[in-house]
Order: C-alpha cells, then sequence, then structure tokens
C-alpha cells in the first residue's frame, strides 16, 4: 500500500482528476495485479458481507462469558416506540452498531472493518444510509474505498490494534473510516472527507482498551455505536464547512504518539481501568470457576 | 498488507488480532511445515498470554495448525479436531525480549520428524509478522508465497538462489538478509510475486553449504515433500 498521508491520497486525486474513492481503487489494482472489475467486485463481498452479519443477528445468542447479547433486540423494540428522543437514522446507526458488535462476541462471521471489535461502526453507518438514503449498491461499495483509503493511512503511520494504541486506534479509526465516507456519499469534496475523519478521530483521542476479562465484550460493543453516532455527527459537521483546526496528517499523528504513551496495563492487557473494577474482578472469577 | 485487511478480511469473531491473526500464525507454520504436525509446543507472550484465553487465541492457534483460515466456523471446536488428528498439545509461556506485544512462539514436530520454530506476531487487523524461524530472524508477512533459505555465511549462496528464481522465471518482491555472525549461519528470506516450482526447492535443498530450505505457499494443497 502506497499512501501513509491523507494528503498524499487528495494531491493524486488532484493531479489525476479522479475522486477519492477511484484513487484507493487504481492503488489496489496496481498493489494486487488486478482489473478494476476484480477490485469492485471484492470490495461488494466485503459490503454484502456486512449486510449479511447484520440480516443474521440472533437476538438468543449469548457469549461464552454471558455479559454479551440481546441488547440488539431491545434497541429494536425501542425504535418502535414514539417517545425516544433520538430521530430514525440515528436509532437505526444504535442498533446495528450494537448487533454487529454482539454477533463478534458470539463467534459468529463478521467483516472486520478495520477490527472485529470495531466491526460494528462502519456497517452501521452505511447500512442504514442505504436503507434509508434509497442510494445504489454502486455508491456505497465506493464508499468502503474511501473508508478503505483512510484506514491505510492510518494503518501505516500510527495503528490499528487496541494493543499498540489503545481503542482510539480501533473505534476511533473506525470511526473516522465511517466519516469520511458518510460524507463522501453526503457529496462533500476531498476536504469535506478528510475533515470529516479528522473530526472524528479528534473525539475518540486518549480512549483506552480496557476490556472486561479481557473479552471483546465490555465496553467494546457498546462503543460501537458511540463511534458510529460520533461519525454522523463529525460529518454533519464537516458538510456544514467546519473544518478540523488541526491538519488531518497531524491528528492521525497524534492518535500515534498518544498511543505510544499509553501504559500497556491501559493497552488491551486487561489490568487496569474497567478491567480493574471490583465487578469485572468477579466477572474474571466467575470465568475462571467455571 | 492491502485494503482488504482494511475494510476486511470475513472472519469468526471475536478479536481480529487475537484470534483472526492468531488462526493465521498458525496456518502460515502449518504451511511452513509442508506436513502434518504431530506435536506442537504453543508459548504465549505479552497479551497474548494476558487475555489470549477469553479471546480464544489458544482455539485459533491450533485452528490454524490445523490448516483452518480465519473464517472457518470450526475454530471454536480446534481442540477436540486436533485430538481426533492424532496433534498432541503443549501449552506455555514465551522467554521473548522486545517482542510484539501480540506473539507466539511455536515450537513444531512434524509427521516425520522434522523441526519447526518460529515466532508470530499479530499486528492487528488479523496482520501478522512471522518474525522469527528456527531461531534466526526472519519477517515475512504470508502475503507472498515465501521462501526461506538457511545456508552457511559464504560467497554465492545469494547468487545461486536468485539465478535459479530468475531462471523459472520468478519475481523477488522483497529480499532479507540475516546472520548469527560472520561465516556463521545465515538466512535469506524472500518475497515472491509467483510459486517456486516445487523442484527448485529440492534442487536448493542439496546444494553444498545450504542447511535448510522452507517453503510458504499460498496455494491451498501444495506439500513440500
Amino acid at each position: 500500500m502506497s499512501f501513509a498521508q491523507l494528503k498524499e491520497i487528495t494531491d493524486a486525486a488532484g493531479q489525476l482528476q479522479l475522486p477519492f474513492w477511484r484513487v484507493i481503487l487504481e492503488d489496489d489494482r496496481k498493489e494486487r495485479n488486478v482489473s478494476e472489475e476484480e477490485s469492485f467486485e471484492t470490495m461488494r463481498q466485503m459490503y454484502r458481507a456486512m449486510r449479511e452479519a447484520d440480516r443474521s443477528y440472533d437476538p438468543s445468542l449469548r457469549s461464552a462469558s454471558g455479559l454479551a447479547g440481546g441488547d440488539g433486540a431491545k434497541l429494536e423494540q425501542f425504535r418502535r416506540q414514539n417517545n425516544r428522543l433520538i430521530g430514525d437514522f440515528l436509532t437505526e446507526v444504535m442498533e446495528k452498531a450494537v448487533k454487529m458488535g454482539e454477533s463478534n462476541a458470539c463467534m459468529k462471521r463478521i467483516v472486520a472493518a478495520p477490527t472485529a471489535g470495531s466491526c460494528g461502526v462502519i456497517p452501521a453507518v452505511l447500512l442504514t444510509y442505504e436503507e434509508q438514503r434509497k442510494t445504489t449498491e454502486d455508491n456505497m461499495v465506493e464508499a468502503l474505498y474511501v473508508a478503505a483509503g483512510i484506514g491505510e493511512v492510518i494503518a501505516a503511520s500510527a495503528s490499528i490494534a487496541g494493543a499498540e494504541g489503545g481503542c482510539q486506534a480501533e473505534i476511533g479509526s473506525a470511526s473516522a473510516m465511517a466519516a469520511g465516507a458518510v460524507a463522501y456519499l453526503e457529496g462533500g469534496d476531498n476536504d469535506a472527507i478528510v475533515h470529516a475523519a479528522a473530526l472524528a478521530m479528534k473525539n475518540m483521542l486518549g480512549l483506552t482498551c480496557d476490556p472486561v476479562a479481557g473479552l471483546v465484550e465490555v465496553p467494546c460493543i457498546k462503543r460501537n455505536v458511540s463511534g458510529a453516532v460520533n461519525a454522523i455527527i463529525s460529518c454533519q459537521m464537516a458538510m456544514a464547512g467546519i473544518r478540523s483546526a488541526i491538519a488531518p496528517d497531524e491528528v492521525i499523528d497524534s492518535m500515534r504518539r498518544i498511543g505510544r504513551l499509553l501504559p500497556s496495563c491501559l493497552k488491551e492487557t486487561a489490568q487496569e481501568g474497567l478491567a480493574a473494577t471490583p465487578t469485572a474482578q468477579q466477572v474474571v472469577k466467575r470465568l475462571r470457576e467455571e | 498488507m492491502n485494503i482488504f485487511d482494511i475494510v476486511g478480511p470475513v472472519m469468526v469473531g471475536p478479536s481480529s488480532s487475537h484470534t483472526a491473526g492468531a488462526v493465521k500464525i498458525g496456518y502460515v507454520a502449518r504451511k511452513l511445515m509442508a506436513l502434518p504436525v504431530k506435536r506442537a509446543e504453543i508459548r504465549l507472550y505479552g497479551s497474548f498470554l494476558a487475555t489470549g484465553r477469553g479471546h480464544g487465541t489458544r482455539y485459533a492457534i491450533v485452528a490454524g495448525l490445523l490448516g483452518m483460515k480465519p473464517d472457518d466456523s470450526r475454530i471454536p471446536e480446534s481442540f477436540s479436531l486436533a485430538a481426533e488428528a492424532g496433534m498432541e498439545l503443549v501449552f506455555g509461556e514465551a522467554d521473548l525480549k522486545e517482542a510484539h506485544p501480540n506473539s507466539v512462539e511455536l515450537i513444531l514436530t512434524g509427521e516425520d520428524g522434522r523441526q519447526l520454530e518460529s515466532v508470530g506476531e499479530s499486528l492487528g487487523g488479523s496482520l501478522i509478522n512471522i518474525a522469527r524461524i528456527d531461531g534466526l530472524s526472519a519477517n515475512f508477512s504470508g502475503e507472498y508465497p515465501t521462501l526461506i533459505v538457511h545456508n552457511l555465511d559464504q560467497p554465492g549462496h545469494v547468487a545461486e538462489v536468485t539465478s535459479m528464481l530468475a531462471h523459472k522465471s520468478v519475481n523477488i518482491a522483497t529480499m532479507q538478509l540475516y546472520r548469527a555472525g560472520r561465516g556463521d549461519h545465515a538466512v535469506m528470506v524472500i518475497e515472491c510475486d509467483q510459486e517456486v516450482p516445487q523442484e527448485s526447492i529440492a534442487w536448493l535443498e542439496h546444494l553444498e553449504g545450504v542447511e535448510k530450505v522452507t517453503y510458504y505457499s499460498l496455494e491451498e494443497r501444495r506439500e513440500n515433500k
């Protein structure tokens, strides 16, 4: 992969007179030596696998620990109530994010984007967008290229692993990818795309990875909801013309530096934070005795 | 690494680094062994050791050693499948220095008694790096056909291997050389754009000064025997 900075992508888009997503597709063609159609169809398979994973949500499943499962069904029921605070779009985003996170914890097939722990963010945003805005599937696949391009830059110049960078590297990266993708769908230009991503990432800086009993369940599943909703609000700010005061590539570099400074007890080792609470310790004890 | 490591892969949860990456590390080791594994000593390190149990990391590594890929729904049942296949499993802690937080050391014995030691790192998003093979540095991703030649540190071995590859029209994607010391054991790790023919690997094994040849093929069924 050849992009380590968002600016390299937007510069290439300017020089080649191609949309953002197309620059990423062209790079993939070269990198993997495949045709335009092959690349696009592979990305379509990823999108369809997301849709399939969303549809195959099973509300009766519980994770091995018993901590995860069934919350997606609760949100689905609540969606039908008239007195809810949140509008249709975000309500559906929330529900899809929880469902995907729960499916992952229950060892079902999902699409890691960029990781399994953050697998709910991008599909929650994109599947909801497709349903509610009635766009074409091709459009959604293009948006996935935008997400992939932002993700590859983050992976190259910071990290997408909780063990290296904390949760900001997983949910934060997913949220930035989703924000850029939805800005593209909303008709935002390249500047709006990278600033939507930067605004989303900024809201997630410093997030630690302190999962209870080391499982990808608490707080990961519900944090997919906040990452997905954060992507939408960041997109809306960018579409309104708001720009990140810190250049997008500098925001990504900040994430890298913060990740390095986080102590390892807060990076997927289940030693501190939520994982060190009395409740979490009880869960650990129960799992050990089982 | 390509964009489908970022959006993708399709995998069985719960963790891309601790489940899918772990399957891949086991899978690459299985392919390097090139025949079924009879005994596997699995030594976990860092976060793999601290939280691996909750992520099914041990099931995942064993699934990979059995030849499963990260989207295989049988991953949670790998221990019983290993028992059926007659694979002996021994778990422990790895004593590594300055290793990646998600690392595992595998000490494998194949059906014919051949030994293979590897250290695999899970980099996140199911990307992996095989950091060491048989005690020497390696560093390859498992995304390309990879040729690993252990030889004595003498003039000419790199030329022998690269001219063989040229002759077979195999293009080199990346190439690394390491040695324990001058005139000591050395290793070359070559990631290729095409598969290396089986007879060429056999030819390399018989060269004077070549100690061991290991090959990682992307072809599903290929065994180098």
